[in-house]
């Protein structure tokens, strides 16, 4: 779209935002320029700050620092999501399912167990979990990342369901497969197969979602850097921020670059079929966008 | 259930709370969101990179992580802020601002590119295609993900509740703590209170979207 | 083929637990002689049949729950191994059931899950900074109390403003949410501003930039901060009684009855002394024990 929004650059246009970029490119980088030396003077940068991610004081050694974060700190995060991301896509597989009945019977539960659960905080979800059933904190965790994915897993497959062309669900009918047949056989693979991108981009939102777990005393990632700063003390909180939103970002953007390439790969090859519904699939794109907006 | 109606005045003071971290954090976030995404199709390179890197940057970061940084790390930079209910408004803010840009961006795209391409060919300026050929379309596309982002933003104002703020959540777990007996009635009222902004805006996001889909 | 691997593996489990067992039945028989130890063997086999204490000594490993992120009483460094009063009172219960320091699972416990891991059996005790009060005798029981402190507050140095909690009437007073203190500063003083974090230590930062005014506790964990910080310090008396137990299943008397006896013996024999000296004594003076409540 930008490329239509203005003129293509003559050479003095050309010029002209040469200049522009330059300015706004030294704009931008006098304003980091301008952080980093502020920093600089309350001595962020400082080795006795950093120091303990390579010869921490206090008798500990660096490989003790690092396995704290990474192995028990990353480790506990990523259990729970291990654990909650399959028990939400089978729920939500189940719950799909039910939202595509026949019977009110089934159908109504799901829906408002979908529409409950999408409509509340996964942090509220995870302190039913623990004060409310008197979990343990991993208990309290996987249950608030589970029933909130599993709701919104189930809408990105009904969505995926009801985006598919009806000739599918007809021409399954034709020969001779019953409901279940055809919701199973051939409806759901290709709802699948459309969706996988919404779907790993909502494993994101999950791996996001389990830092909750540092507010009800989980473990996890966040908690461990936390407890690290506590234990030598706060003016290492910089260093060791710095390295768990690292861990965060590098493990976030490969999972949301492999929903990138995914869908990619399948708009490449995908047939006519799904051009035919451009308008549902894009009310489904902006569906998926705001549930991104989970935490 | 007792518990709920006994303690309502408290409640009401939580949700009340809940509501003003959403609206003031919802209306900074729209501005800096379309500030994005206008930066994102705007003809200067390194203005286009840094909105691209800010929204992946924060797309991709818990927003328990961006608490924990203002909260916690920030002062150590001598970034203090003023605890509890504006930390989390910026906090909110920053967060939800790149949501904001990316519902706003793929709404820009979903305008077909004729009309962009028909307005500069009657002359208009970049100004002009945008402002008036191209956004306004734009925002019929734009309204319904825009509205899940800020039932989004409802939902995880709660994860102020852990850093200082008292809002709604924060209130169910002191109450929690004073009623330890009745648990699970004192945050079924938290639901319902999490669900009375929730499901209208839900409502209203899906009937937005239907009407968007037959006027085309 | 995988299930027959999955068979022969738990087989060879079985095997080794079964020669575990025998190897720890025997074990006693042949230590006998070697009577500098003391005797876990005799131990176990005083406690009742059927008793807390007879399983946990059976089993060679207890669960126990403490504060991670409390100096003195129990901070925990990346080794995973908390420090601090708590903890050596935790050693000295786990040590009469003939439980060795790496029988023991620290989990940590925060104020506002302690109940509820003990109701759901997550821990066998907690050792945490644990008030005894009615309203958790309603859910728990308490051995002890093994110290006695008062809520106090701490404030920095150079604030002249606040000698006591009445001086605390429009200022920000930080503490821990679904705490003791929290409760008593809503009940008996609301005129003071509650700022709620999830851990003590993040209300010392907030207190020394001017975010809060105050940071309001227990003076043991008060003095902890204080020790540590030079521009701290705890003001005025304590102004609340709260006797620390510990805190282990509902209506298991025995077992309750049990610790107390060990808490006494270790009053006695100079065991809690040496605890108190080892840990929170390096920066507080060492106080009388408290007299056990056997209710």
């Amino acid at each position: 779209m930008s490329a239509v929004l203005y003129d293509s650059p003559g050479p003095v246009a050309r010029r002209r935002e040469l200049v522009g970029s330059v300015i706004g490119g030294l704009v931008l980088l006098a304003l980091i320029g301008l952080g980093v030396w502020y920093a600089a003077g309350k001595g962020v940068f400082g080795a006795d700050r950093w120091d303990v991610l390579y010869d921490p004081p206090k008798g500990q050694t660096a490989a003790d620092v690092w396995t704290f974060m990474v192995v028990q700190g990353l480790g506990a995060t990523l259990r729970a999501a291990a654990v909650a991301a399959p028990l939400a896509l089978v729920l939500g597989l189940l719950l799909a399912l039910l939202r595509t009945a026949r019977h009110a019977a089934l159908r109504v539960p799901a829906i408002v167990v979908i529409e409950l659960f999408r409509g509340l905080p996964v942090l509220l979800m995870m302190f039913f979990g623990s004060i409310g059933f008197g979990w343990d904190a991993f208990g309290a965790v996987v249950f608030g990342l589970t029933v909130y994915n599993m709701a919104i897993i189930a809408e990105i497959l009904r969505a995926g369901l009801a985006a598919l062309p009806r000739g599918q669900a007809e021409a399954a009918y034709a020969v001779g497969l019953t409901r279940r047949q055809t919701l199973l056989t051939v409806l759901l693979p290709q709802a699948v197969r459309t969706m996988l991108p919404s779907l790993i981009a909502q494993l994101v939102v999950l791996l996001k979602d389990s830092s909750l777990g540092f507010i009800v005393g989980y473990p996890e990632l966040l908690k461990s850097i936390q407890n690290n700063a506590q234990f030598f003390g706060n003016d290492y909180y910089v260093a060791l921020f710095v390295v768990g939103a690292g861990i965060y970002l590098v493990v976030n953007l490969s999972l949301s670059w492999l929903a990138r390439w995914i869908q990619r790969r399948t708009t490449k090859t995908a047939a006519s079929p799904k051009q035919v519904d451009t308008l549902t699939t894009q009310s489904i794109a902006s569906h998926g966008a705001g549930h991104a907006g989970g935490i | 259930m007792d518990v709920i109606v006994d303690n309502l005045p408290t409640y009401l003071q939580g949700f009340a709370s809940t509501l003003r971290l959403t609206l003031y954090s919802g209306a900074l976030a729209l501005a800096a969101g379309l500030l994005l995404a206008a930066l994102r199709v705007s003809p200067l390179r390194p203005l286009r990179a840094f909105s691209a890197v800010y929204v992946e940057v924060l797309r991709n970061t818990p927003l328990t992580l961006v608490f924990f940084g203002l909260v916690f790390v920030a002062p150590r930079f001598g970034l203090i802020t003023p605890l509890g209910f504006w930390t989390a408004v910026i906090c909110l803010a920053a967060y939800t601002s790149a949501f904001v840009a990316e519902a706003v961006r793929s709404g820009i795209n979903s305008v077909g590119i004729g009309q962009a391409e028909a307005a500069r060919a009657i002359g208009l300026t970049f100004g002009q295609t945008l402002g008036e050929v191209v956004l306004p379309q734009a925002v019929r596309s734009v309204i319904p993900p825009l509205i899940n982002v800020f039932i989004a933003l409802a939902k995880n104002t709660s994860v102020a509740a852990g850093f200082a703020v008292v809002e709604l959540m924060a209130t169910g777990r002191r109450l929690g703590t004073a009623n330890a007996a009745d648990g699970l009635w004192v945050l079924a009222g938290v639901a319902i209170f999490y669900l009375l902004i929730t499901i209208p805006l839900g409502v209203i996001a899906g009937t937005v979207e239907r009407k968007v889909a037959f006027s085309r | 083929m995988r299930s027959r691997r999955g068979t022969v593996a738990a087989l060879a489990a079985m095997t080794l637990a079964l020669t575990a067992c025998a190897g720890n039945a025997e074990e006693p028989e042949t230590e006998e002689p070697a009577a500098g130890e003391e005797e876990p063997a005799d131990e176990t086999a005083d406690f009742p049949e059927g008793s807390t204490m007879a399983e946990l000594a059976e089993a060679g490993s207890i669960t126990i729950g403490t504060k991670f992120d409390q100096p003195l009483f129990g901070l925990v460094g990346p080794d995973g191994v908390p420090q601090g009063f708590d903890v050596e009172i935790a050693k000295i219960i786990a040590a009469e059931l003939g439980i060795e320091e790496d029988g023991i699972e620290w989990v940590e416990t925060i104020s506002a899950n302690r109940e509820s891991f003990i109701e759901t059996g997550q821990v066998d005790v907690v050792v945490a900074t644990y008030t005894i009060n009615d309203d958790r005798k309603e859910r728990i029981s308490f051995a002890g109390p093994y110290y006695e402190a008062g809520q106090s507050i701490l404030t920095l140095t150079e604030n002249e403003d606040i000698e006591g909690p009445d001086d605390l009437a429009g200022k920000k007073v930080c503490t821990v949410s679904g705490s003791t203190p929290e409760k008593n500063l809503l009940e008996n003083y609301p005129e003071a501003e509650v700022v709620p974090f999830g851990t003590y230590a993040e209300c010392i930062d907030p207190l020394r930039n001017g975010q809060v005014d105050a940071v309001s506790t227990d003076n043991v964990i008060l003095a902890g901060f204080a020790a540590d910080n030079d521009d701290l310090e705890v003001r005025g008396e304590p102004f609340t009684q709260e006797p620390y137990g510990i805190g282990l299943a509902k209506d298991d008397t025995d077992f309750r009855m049990w610790i107390n006896d060990v808490l006494e013996a270790a009053y006695e024999d100079g065991r809690w002394t040496d605890a108190w000296e080892a840990t929170a004594g390096s920066v507080l003076p060492t106080p009388e024990p408290p007299a056990v409540d056997r209710y």
